[in-house]
């Protein structure tokens, strides 16, 4: 089990590389891929029974990515936990690549295509519902923009998941309070967040979405037996990168030469410090 | 559904009344699913439209329910289908080809998971019920979508073989169901049912009907009205899959028949008439040819059966464009 210092070390790597395929391709969500890159991180390293070489086992744990648009965050994890070399981002957006801009089951690691908003939670309810028909003790993971949750399908989901008692089914709200329009609470409030789950019949925790520790004690194994769990993952939109962090234009923003090598300096510096303190 | 007359022609035809396809549908799967436990059905408030109670009742641990609520059924089917379940996720076509439409676009056709999409009391089985409750659609919105079979069986040997088929089949399947007892075609069983394959009932050269669904035996009354009033001799084609079309044999039709008529329970809008109209053209085909589905309007209130009856579906609609066609 990798060490929370270990782990930020990893998510100063993931998100250099999430700004370096996004410079590279010329396009990507820049800002949604980085707010969730430490749930990720900690998904990934620390939570989800999968691996390169268990990928084809019918109990492996799932991980199914609703906010599709992130997909550079997940590339450059999936890339570091060994489902693919990296290098194959050097593809990202081009003709005839794997790497669209949306997770697609061309990918290794990837389960689901996603990209619609919306129809992660109603797939992993599914995916747990089989578990539990067969026994098989996986569980189901699924990650949501907070954005996302005017979408109607995703409290159909909300709905079946308590209903059917999938406490194996963890939902993630990548809650950094931004879409692309605005705040999140102008374009169509959803709080208060936790007691509509809770109302649902969930158990709620809401954590700092870039604390490991908290992430992976919420994580790490089903809330509360008999009922779905729901992480309100609070995090900031663009994190990690000073001049990106809770401005929106960074939603889908690709920067610059000179953007990109101030936020890579930043991102340098981070993994100096880190890597140079061994203690 | 049947006129007097047509009733006759059925008669001296010998054509056994069978029931509605539905009901041979939830046979078939509820036999199908007590030898494997992997095979399930997911409906949304739908056990009782879609004849699966029976269902229900025998096998608890393989039926899914998801209330209302359309899109969460498809994604849930999804799930299972992507979990190694052999899935079949009922609700009424209307509802299901419509208001879950992404779902079945990129859950399950994108996502390339193993589920079959039952659209049950299609076209305008549920007719006075109004608009709300036709799928006139569905054709042409799944014709659009990359990755799945459209079937529409004509008759309950055709629903039973299409059924056993997708029980066993990994790929994407949206299969089309009315709730009207059926006649059965007649040596149905001699015509083998093949996924992506038209099944010619009988042989003419005068017109070609290339009919889908629940219209075939309208047409297969029409020709054999045509033959013992005009002697006209027709050749009637069961195109139970609108997608995969079979290319050949609606391309034969029209090369060797002097007039070609297609039939849908359904838009004439993006349908199989209008498939195979496009196929015709890019094979350089001329010929008289014509679409008799629900033509794009405010459709017509009534029952089913008045509703076939107005626009020309039943058989002495299908004569009489037969014979406005040739004439």
């Amino acid at each position: 089990m990798p060490t929370d210092r270990e782990l930020a070390l990893k998510s100063l790597h993931y998100r250099r590389s999430v700004l370096k395929w996004i410079k590279h391709a010329g396009a990507g969500h820049t800002g949604g891929s980085l707010s969730c890159v430490d749930i990720l991180n900690v998904l990934y390293n620390r939570i989800l029974r999968v691996s390169p070489v268990t990928f084809s086992d019918p109990k492996r744990d799932r991980y199914i990515q609703s906010k599709g648009h992130s997909v550079e965050a997940l590339f450059v994890v999936l890339a570091d936990r060994g489902f693919f070399p990296e290098s194959d981002l050097e593809t990202l957006g081009g003709y005839k690549s794997d790497y669209v801009g949306h997770p697609t089951r061309h990918v290794a690691g990837i389960e689901q295509n996603t990209g619609a908003l919306g129809h992660g939670l109603p797939i992993a309810v599914g995916t747990a519902l089989a578990s539990k028909m067969d026994d098989a003790g996986f569980r189901a993971f699924t990650l949501l923009g907070d954005g996302e949750l005017a979408e109607g399908s995703n409290w159909e989901g909300a709905l079946a998941g308590a209903h059917y008692k999938l406490d194996n089914l963890t939902v993630i709200i990548d809650c950094n309070t931004l879409q692309i329009t605005g705040r999140t609470r102008d374009v169509m409030n959803h709080e208060p967040l936790a007691g509509k789950w809770a109302a649902f019949g969930w158990a709620v925790r809401t954590v700092d979405g870039h604390d490991f520790a908290a992430l992976t004690a919420a994580l790490e194994k089903p809330l509360e037996a008999g009922k779905p769990s729901l992480v309100i993952a609070r995090t900031t939109k663009g994190k990690g990168v000073s001049f990106m962090e809770d401005v929106g234009k960074w939603h889908h923003g690709v920067p610059n030469d000179d953007e990109y090598a101030r936020a890579l300096a930043e991102l340098d510096a981070g993994i100096a410090k880190l890597s140079g303190g061994a203690t | 559904m049947y006129s007097p007359a047509a009733k006759a022609v059925a008669e001296k035809l010998g054509l056994k009344m069978g029931r509605a396809n539905l009901e041979e549908f939830a046979d078939t799967l509820l036999g199908l699913a007590k030898g494997d436990r992997n095979i399930l059905a997911v409906t949304s408030d739908s056990r009782g439209s879609g004849k699966l109670g029976p269902f229900g009742q025998a096998l608890p641990k393989q039926i899914v329910e998801v209330g209302i609520a359309e899109q969460n059924l498809v994604g849930i089917a999804a799930g299972l289908g992507s979990c190694g379940k052999k899935v079949f996720a009922v609700s009424p076509a209307c509802f299901l080809t419509a208001r879950s439409l992404e779902q079945i676009k990129n859950d399950i056709c994108y996502s390339d998971h193993p589920v079959t999409v039952v659209g049950i009391s299609a076209g305008v089985s549920y007719g006075a019920l109004g608009t709300t409750h036709h799928s006139l659609h569905d054709f042409a919105v799944l014709r659009a979508i990359n990755n799945i079979t459209i079937v529409a069986p004509a008759d309950n040997f055709e629903a039973r073989e299409a059924v056993r088929i997708c029980a066993r089949h990994d790929k994407p399947v949206y299969l089309r169901f009315g709730k009207a007892p059926l006649y059965t075609l007649p040596r149905s069983e001699d015509v083998p049912f093949v996924l992506g394959k038209a099944r010619q009932l009988c042989d003419g050269s005068d017109v070609a009907f290339l009919a889908s669904g629940e219209t075939v035996i309208h047409a297969l009354l029409a020709a054999e009205h045509l033959s013992a009033d005009s002697g006209l001799q027709c050749r009637v084609i069961s195109v139970p899959t609108i997608k995969p079309l079979d290319i050949e044999a609606v391309l034969d039709a029209a090369r060797e028949c002097r007039a070609v008529i297609t039939t849908e329970e359904h838009m004439v809008n993006g349908g199989l008439g209008e498939a195979i109209a496009g196929h015709l053209v890019q094979n350089g085909i001329a010929t008289r040819f014509q679409i008799v589905g629900i033509p794009d309007e405010y459709t017509v209130t009534g029952s089913q059966a008045d509703i076939f009856r107005h626009y020309g579906l039943s058989m002495e609609g299908l004569v009489a464009r037969a014979r406005d066609l040739l004439r």
